[in-house]
């Protein structure tokens, strides 16, 4: 390798620096005394104790964690049966249909999907009455649709890597579709509904832009009000925010990588 | 770990199997149909209401567009379709949709390009890093992606901005600051520092399948590493580059986080045009437009190529 030796390992060290500096720099100055400028004035936990007190950050943070896990359960369930039918099913009229339609959403950019549903509930009131107005209920829908493409993706990868013959064991054992399914598939695919779930609530808890078209009055989500915030310069208290959520993150991540080393460890022993 | 069914539920799950069956609705048939009138009615059926309102005209009212159809006082109804917005879009005096469009592209491209640069070494590094530690940097990879994108693209803003963190780094050694936010640069940045992990994890999954025989082959008949990279490991990590590339390249087009905070004025994409008139100029026959417009020239085209790319993926194997 000679020369080559140290290019690799500075090229990927740059890279590294490049993803952490900026969130590392967030969460030191989270910690800063001085409000107005990114200038390290001394330690302060003035801050959080801003974010406590403001009236808008907490309340939008609670709102976003109910929309995401109302809007991930139903795309758990609405993307595992479009999975089943998609790798389990073996042909059914309007199949490829259904697979381009679940996956666009993926491609998708999201202000064609805010405006589109937009204009659907604006028209659907004035025909029908519902849904009224514009609120919760419209962004549960909202995320509902576009989380929904994401579970399948994930769950879709994890029955096509298992093979049938367990299923079909248990058909010529007598047993019901409906059983062999919560038996049998069910089990297997549950890590994949796991994560499919996750990444739908991570999803929905970040959506800015489709939430921003379908939200009414007195809905706005967390991330609308950190925009609102962060568009006109630094906001303390949205470090400290940041730097909470990024702990809870990273602990998150850090424990799922050590039980995934540790489940993968058996199945090498076993 | 299993579900186990106690068996009166099963027995009354049987039972209402048994009693759709009788209507002539199989469970199967269930199955298909909740996605998929789900998706009809909240993803194709809202297209279509998009097309519809695109051919209207902005009016002053709730809601503030022109109806389609309108019946007169005789009783007659009568459809009135307008292709205004979409000859305003090509032929505004200006050009600003025009250029918008272009501009999507070209910074959507450029940034890929910035992303291949950067994220081939850190994929190929994990990819030949040893197994205890190759697990650890591949979580460092995917850690940002669960943190939240808004915040990653406001703590970047705090690095850049004119009193930020490398301006204050610079001035130590006594360099005049530089204009970093509101460029184009800066949003370059900001696309690169936010889809590099999906840029990664597709490489990285190409790169770790490679047989080191084949580079050991290339080593033994003389070739110098650099060489061994181009001929051998660079295309056979093609299909990887390209679907990486492609998870850069598509949500960056439509992108409007990024380039409204960090990018200037004159940084105009077309994600943010067709958010400004939606919200400030309230044109939403014009927005719907321009949604139309981005999903035939920019959606579609996409869709198409990766099929494509699938499709000899698939015949590959």
């Amino acid at each position: 390798m000679g020369r080559n030796r140290w290019f690799l390992p500075v090229a990927s060290s740059i890279g590294f620096i490049f993803l952490y500096a900026p969130i590392l720099s967030l969460v030191v100055f989270s910690f800063n005394a001085n409000r107005l400028v990114t200038v390290w004035s001394g330690f302060s936990t003035q801050a959080y104790a801003d974010l406590w007190a403001d009236p808008q950050l907490l309340p939008a943070a609670w709102l976003s964690l109910q929309i995401a896990a109302v809007s991930a359960t139903i795309a758990l369930v609405l993307g595992t049966l479009c999975a089943v039918a998609l790798v389990r099913f073996r042909r059914f009229r309007g199949k490829t249909v259904l697979q381009a339609t679940v996956s666009a959403p993926l491609v998708m950019p999201d202000v064609i999907t805010g405006i589109a549903l937009l204009l659907l509930f604006v028209t659907m009131q004035s025909l029908i009455g519902w849904p009224q107005g514009r609120g919760v209920l419209t962004i549960i829908l909202a995320h509902s649709t576009f989380c929904t493409a994401y579970v399948t993706v994930v769950v879709q990868s994890r029955l096509a890597d298992f093979d049938m013959s367990l299923e079909e064991a248990a058909m010529d054992l007598g047993a019901s579709p409906v059983r062999v399914f919560f038996d049998i598939t069910l089990p297997i695919i549950a890590p994949a509904l796991v994560s499919g779930w996750l990444l739908a609530f991570t999803l929905s808890l970040d959506d800015l832009v489709i939430a921003s078209f379908v939200s009414g009055p007195g809905s706005s989500t967390l991330p609308m009000i950190i925009f609102s915030k962060v568009r006109l310069g630094v906001a303390p208290e949205v470090n400290a925010l940041a730097t909470i959520i990024i702990g809870v993150v990273a602990v998150g991540v850090v424990f799922a990588t050590i039980y995934g080393l540790r489940q993968g460890g058996k199945q090498k022993q076993a | 770990m299993t579900l186990n069914l106690p068996g009166p539920v099963s027995n009354r799950l049987a039972w209402i199997r048994r009693g759709l069956a009788t209507m002539g609705i199989s469970g199967r048939a269930l199955v298909i149909a909740a996605p998929a009138a789900w998706l009809t009615l909240f993803f194709l059926v809202p297209l279509a209401v998009v097309f519809g309102i695109s051919l209207a005209t902005k009016e002053f009212g709730q809601p503030p567009y022109s109806d389609l159809l309108t019946t007169s006082d005789k009783g007659t109804v009568q459809l009135t379709l307008h292709l205004s917005n979409y000859i305003r879009i090509f032929t505004d005096p200006s050009n600003i949709y025009i250029n918008a469009f272009l501009s999507s592209i070209r910074i959507a491209a450029i940034s890929t390009v910035f992303a291949i640069l950067l994220g081939y070494p850190m994929a190929y590094a994990i990819a030949r890093a040893p197994d205890r530690w190759r697990n650890i940097l591949l979580m460092l990879v995917i850690l940002p992606f669960w943190t939240s994108f808004l915040l990653r693209v406001y703590a970047l803003s705090g690095f850049l901005r004119g009193e930020g963190v490398i301006n204050n780094v610079l001035g130590v050694f006594g360099i005049a600051p530089l204009t970093m936010m509101q460029t184009d640069f800066a949003v370059y940045v900001g696309i690169v520092y936010s889809y590099l992990p999906f840029f990664i994890l597709p490489l990285y999954t190409n790169l770790v399948k490679l047989d080191p025989a084949l580079l050991e082959a290339s080593a033994d008949l003389g070739a110098r590493p650099i060489r061994t990279f181009f001929s051998i490991t660079l295309p056979l990590s093609m299909p990887g580059v390209i679907a990486g590339a492609m998870l850069v390249f598509i949500p960056a087009i439509g992108e409007f986080v990024i380039p409204s905070l960090l990018g200037g004025p004159g940084t105009q994409m077309i994600g943010r045009i067709l958010w400004d008139e939606f919200f400030s100029k309230t044109n939403w026959p014009r927005a719907a437009a321009l949604a139309i417009t981005m999903l035939i020239i920019v959606v579609i085209p996409i869709m198409l190529m990766q099929r494509a790319q699938n499709a000899v993926v698939e015949g590959r194997r």
